[in-house]
């Protein structure tokens, strides 16, 4: 009897300890507040606390969550949406018209949202009944519904909203497959399977930890000696190591987002104190140097994909008629000739990360050989953000986590008035077409325009584009279900340990 | 007596003044704007006002102060504006961990540094004491990021018995807390052993020379008893004024040996809150490591003096 | 006086890397990327296929340069405060100390991080951080010097006699305190190098792609398993040259301080 039961016991322990999945971050997350929420890896968290009205699936297509079913309104100015039925939000309130009326209005009216942006051109919710809602739009935009894949798509619990106020991310409580439980600082987030999820099924876990450990060499290292069963962001030098080893699988997937040079050509007066933003020349010139796949191969131990443009060469909206230019020294320097610059000289405003810093030295070196002086400027994040934003720069090496609609790669950067138009960028057909490609809910006409943007983007370039990173996560080889979304979140349905 | 702790105590608010000044005055003079940096990637306009008035960035330099220390004096640090937490929160939470490792290395340099101290004074000359100086010169002079490193490379990648990094409470798994632990503790200790063993020597000679051990050899008394019951008793009492300080130091966070280990401790979060700009954190933690540097430098200070009588004069 | 020649080999060592180096410390080589020692690259290449051997040489010049300028802005600026502390005394001391107090109850890399974060990232400007986070401590050595020249027979008499307090400064009271100061100084660089590394390794210091012990280090740390050399020998170049300063700086204690033996 004693024994039986110790036995039991035993297998209790050991089954907790496998229901247990314990993840590793590579920052920090932010507020766990959907309406305040600002980086990338909180987005990472929230895929287990908070479902979202839709999804994106392995493609980038866009599927129901929350929601059941969608439909536009003829003149494209207001979005009808039906919604799942029997699900509730983590404190036993119901989910319905009226909460997914509350949170959108919160996204909007909430002081220091950071989803107002995203969400500007809506002007009411209607609650048509129980089950459905009415978006008003003051014009028609196309990338609402891959909004609402992301934050502004996720819902919570509007009682506790209301009762914690801008304290609400301090402990969330929304309708995901996990609830909250506890948060330490740079230590870890805990989360725990919520009885009552609508889609339980497909839930194995009990619990999930995550656990920010910034180095990547050490979040491996603590993969490998068993403290976790995933990591996220591996080091693409340390793929072939890991690949030796049966224990563990690394699965990759293309960024939706890009890594990029943007370049002063109008932000400040400072563009026209500097060949590289005076003169387009030079900035062909200047890309003309670049050798993209050299720079992957030397700087990415080749796990990025190059590319030219805001989205990949394989997205659907890639620009067809703006291909990726070889390296052609030769012809750089003719231009620089043509332009009376042999020797123009540039600082590259580069952050302190050593990967950023790598890549850089590539490219100082590349540019060299066609004439360049890049002077690397390797400044902290915040300062350089301050910088940025007041023109003080040449060149700055910035990378965008990005969005599944190609707008949100392009429109903050490179319309008029963008809150991240650090390239000080402003033409008219392209600000023109820019709307066009937003306003548009036919895909061919979208494409239509895309390809022209990138046609004129790509002769401007007040951004040159270099590639796109593979998202590399690494996991243990007995981790099955694992879902490889272009937006790097880590989906948690399906996941399964055997 | 009571004139002189008088003194000292009256030392401190001042001194606590000028901390709270220049640790105000050092984040804002840090360049980027702090709500241009929490307004994250997509840097909305709105959200940048926002915070700019919820920071009060928009005040002059005096008036921000004056909300500071006026919260500071009613106990209230303000709130990390990147997670939402209250920064005393944020001290209770980090401070059993950076007073474990503390402690680790503590005892570990007090070890190592007393018995090399004590070994080299009294076998001067010999073979061991060039090794217990080769050896404090060595703790001196390595970098601490750079043996962390090294360690790291030797005991998780090479032999794979510690863990390279990370942090487990003691109160979920003790063993795994200390393997986690003890490679950092190792780090920051080498280093003040090194200290101590230093200081120890040469108290140590100066004890042994003195007259009342020689008339305690001359009472035929064994020599280990005079040197471990005499000597090093009175050598003692400088070391540990020395340990309290260098202590007092561990607990402002080990910076950079934090960051090669991940341990989540003060070091950490304060430099992480640095390079984020959230002031709130940068501000309280370090005026409470100020302040836990200042009290025990006094403790020190007091227990020099109330061991020492000559200072009374 | 080992101390003294390994500080002169490093010296020589930075003087002469144009010339002793066998590849360009900037030249980067594709084919050549995290490449293990051979003959033709001793210590091996590093991320970008650039000599470590050849950086590790050139890197010589920002740490000593680090060393020693930094320890020369925290002498320019500890000394002349410490003595105004020491020799004025009263309100002024009492002013100077808490400061001193205050400045040196932070953590000295979080204020030197802090500067250099403010200044901006260069190895000036981490000179300067160091500098300045470092016055502190000779502030308090100068004053307490000067506290026990203070009252020494032969400054008393200089004042007697009228002399100005600027000339019993110079004359009197500084020669007498140079000692201790220097030792400090010899230590203080060894301090000052592992700082310079410390900021370098967080970013905050030498620019790329000119090399630095501390860079170097911070780029290799994420290689260590696949290019551990990467890491050595920086690493062991760091530790050579404090060790050699503290060998100094204790060839030094002894040969001017007549107390300490």
């Amino acid at each position: 009897m004693k024994l039986r039961l110790a036995f039991c016991l035993l297998f209790l322990v050991s089954s907790v300890q496998a229901q247990t999945l314990r993840i590793g971050l590579a920052e920090d997350p932010d507020i766990l507040d959907p309406s305040l929420a600002r980086t990338f890896v909180g987005r990472i968290v929230f895929a287990s606390l908070c479902d979202k009205l839709f999804d994106l699936d392995e493609k980038l297509a866009i599927v129901p969550q929350l929601a059941t079913g969608y439909e536009w309104s003829a003149d494209q100015k207001s979005l009808v949406i039906k919604l799942r039925s029997g699900v509730t939000f983590h404190d036993g309130e119901k989910f319905d018209a009226a909460a997914v009326k509350f949170n959108l209005e919160r996204h909007k009216s909430m002081p220091g949202s950071n989803r107002r942006g995203e969400l500007a051109v809506m002007s009411g919710v209607d609650v048509v009944d129980a089950q459905t809602v009415r978006l008003n739009l003051s014009a028609p935009f196309a990338p609402l519904l891959a909004v609402l894949t992301d934050r502004s798509g996720m819902m919570v619990s509007p009682k506790a909203a209301a009762a914690a106020g801008e304290k609400f991310g301090a402990a969330p409580v929304c309708s995901g497959p996990f609830r909250f439980v506890e948060r330490v600082a740079q230590d870890r987030i805990v989360v725990e399977r919520f009885a009552n999820y609508w889609n339980k099924g497909a839930i194995n876990f009990e619990r999930i930890v995550y656990t920010p450990i910034v180095d990547a060499t050490v979040r491996l290292a603590n993969l490998r000696s068993g403290q976790f069963d995933f990591i996220e962001r591996m080091a693409p030098s340390d793929v072939p190591g890991l690949k030796s080893d049966s224990r563990f699988k690394v699965a990759r997937i293309v960024e939706i987002g890009y890594q990029g040079i943007t370049i002063n050509v109008g932000k400040s007066d400072q563009a026209q104190k500097n060949p590289l933003g005076k003169d387009p020349r030079v900035r062909e010139a200047f890309e003309l140097s670049l050798d993209r796949g050299a720079i992957v191969q030397v700087a990415m131990d080749g796990e990025a994909e190059v590319g030219n443009q805001w989205v990949a060469p394989t997205n659907r909206y890639y620009g067809k008629s703006a291909p990726i230019p070889k390296r052609d020294v030769a012809r750089a320097k003719k231009l620089l000739a043509e332009a009376g610059v042999s020797n123009p000289s540039f600082t590259l405003m580069t952050p302190t990360t050593s990967d950023a810093q790598r890549i850089a030295q590539v490219v100082q070196a590349m540019a060299k050989e066609a004439g360049f002086d890049v002077k690397i400027q390797s400044t902290e994040f915040a300062t350089s953000l301050n910088l940025a934003d007041k023109g003080q720069f040449d060149a700055y090496m910035l990378a965008w986590s990005g969005r599944a609609d190609p707008d949100g790669n392009l429109h903050t950067m490179l319309a008029c008035k963008g809150p991240t138009n650090y390239a000080g960028y402003c033409k008219q057909d392209v600000e023109a077409l820019i709307t066009e490609s937003r306003t548009s809910l036919d895909p061919a006409k979208r494409a239509q325009a895309y390809d022209r943007i990138a046609a004129q983007v790509s002769k401007d370039r007040p951004v040159i584009y270099l590639y796109h990173r593979n998202w590399l996560w690494a996991h243990n080889a007995k981790l099955t279900g694992l879902r490889t979304v272009p937006d790097g979140m880590v989906r948690v349905q399906g996941l399964k340990m055997n | 007596m009571g004139k002189y702790l008088a003194r000292r105590l009256a030392s401190i608010l001042p001194t606590l003044f000028f901390v709270t000044v220049l640790i105000f005055g050092l984040q804002q003079l840090l360049p980027g704007d702090a709500a241009v940096v929490l307004a994250g990637e997509d840097q909305d306009p709105g959200v940048i006002a926002h915070l700019r008035e919820k920071l009060h960035l928009d005040k002059p330099f005096p008036v921000r102060y004056a909300y500071w220390l006026g919260g500071v004096v009613q106990g209230d640090l303000g709130e990390s504006l990147r997670i939402q937490k209250p920064v005393t929160e944020l001290i209770v939470e980090k401070l059993p961990v950076t007073i474990q490792l503390a402690v680790m290395a503590m005892l570990i340099a007090l070890v190592i540094g007393i018995t090399a101290g004590v070994v080299s004074a009294v076998l001067k000359g010999t073979a061991w004491d060039y090794a217990a100086n080769i050896f404090a010169l060595w703790g001196l002079s390595t970098p601490n990021f750079w043996l962390g490193i090294m360690l790291i490379l030797l005991f998780s990648v090479q032999l794979g018995w510690l863990p390279a990094s990370g942090y487990v409470s003691p109160f979920e798994d003790l063993k795994a807390n200390l393997a986690a632990m003890i490679m950092p503790a190792f780090v920051l200790g080498n280093a003040i052993a090194a200290v101590l063993m230093r200081h120890t020597r040469s108290a140590m000679l100066q004890v042994l020379n003195s007259d009342y051990v020689r008339t305690a050899r001359a009472k035929g008394l064994h020599e280990h008893v005079v040197v471990l019951k005499h000597a090093l008793r009175n050598a003692l009492v400088p070391i540990i004024t020395l340990g309290a300080l260098e202590f007092g130091t561990l607990l402002s966070g080990a910076v950079l040996t934090e960051q090669v280990f991940s341990i989540p401790g003060f070091g950490k979060l304060i430099v992480d809150a640095v390079f984020n700009r959230d002031y709130a954190v940068v501000q309280g933690v370090v005026l409470f490591t100020a302040t836990a540097y200042i009290t025990l430098n006094l403790l020190a200070d007091l227990a020099y003096f109330l061991v020492n009588p000559r200072m009374r004069g | 006086m080992l101390g003294l020649a390994f500080v002169v080999m490093f010296i020589l060592m930075g003087l002469l890397a144009p010339w002793i180096a066998p590849h360009d410390p900037l030249a980067t080589s594709w084919s050549a990327i995290r490449k293990a020692p051979s003959v033709a690259h001793l210590f091996g290449t590093d991320e970008i296929g650039r000599d470590v051997l050849s950086r590790v040489l050139w890197g010589a010049r920002a740490s000593l340069l680090a060393g020693v300028v930094s320890v020369c802005i925290s002498l320019a600026l500890g000394l002349p405060i410490g003595l105004l502390a020491g020799y004025l005394g009263g309100w002024t001391d009492g002013l100077i100390s808490r400061a001193t107090d205050a400045m040196l109850a932070c953590p000295f890399l979080i204020l030197a991080i802090a500067l250099a974060a403010f200044l901006g990232p260069s190895l000036t400007n981490a000179m300067i951080a160091i500098g300045i986070s470092a016055t502190p401590i000779f502030i308090r050595l100068t004053r307490a010097a000067v506290l026990s020249v203070k009252v020494e027979d032969y400054v008393e008499a200089a004042r007697a006699v009228g002399n100005p307090h600027l000339r019993i400064v110079l004359r009197h009271i500084l020669p007498n305190i140079l000692a201790p100061l220097i030792v400090q100084a010899t230590l203080a660089i060894a301090a000052a190098v592992i700082a310079e590394a410390s900021l370098s390794f967080l970013g905050l210091g030498q620019q790329p792609p000119a090399p630095s012990w501390g860079s170097m280090l911070n780029t290799a740390k994420n290689y260590i398993e696949q290019a551990p050399w990467m890491a050595i020998w920086p690493g062991a170049s760091i530790f050579l040259l404090v060790l050699s300063f503290n060998l100094l700086g204790d060839g030094l204690r002894d040969a001017l301080d007549p107390r300490h033996s």
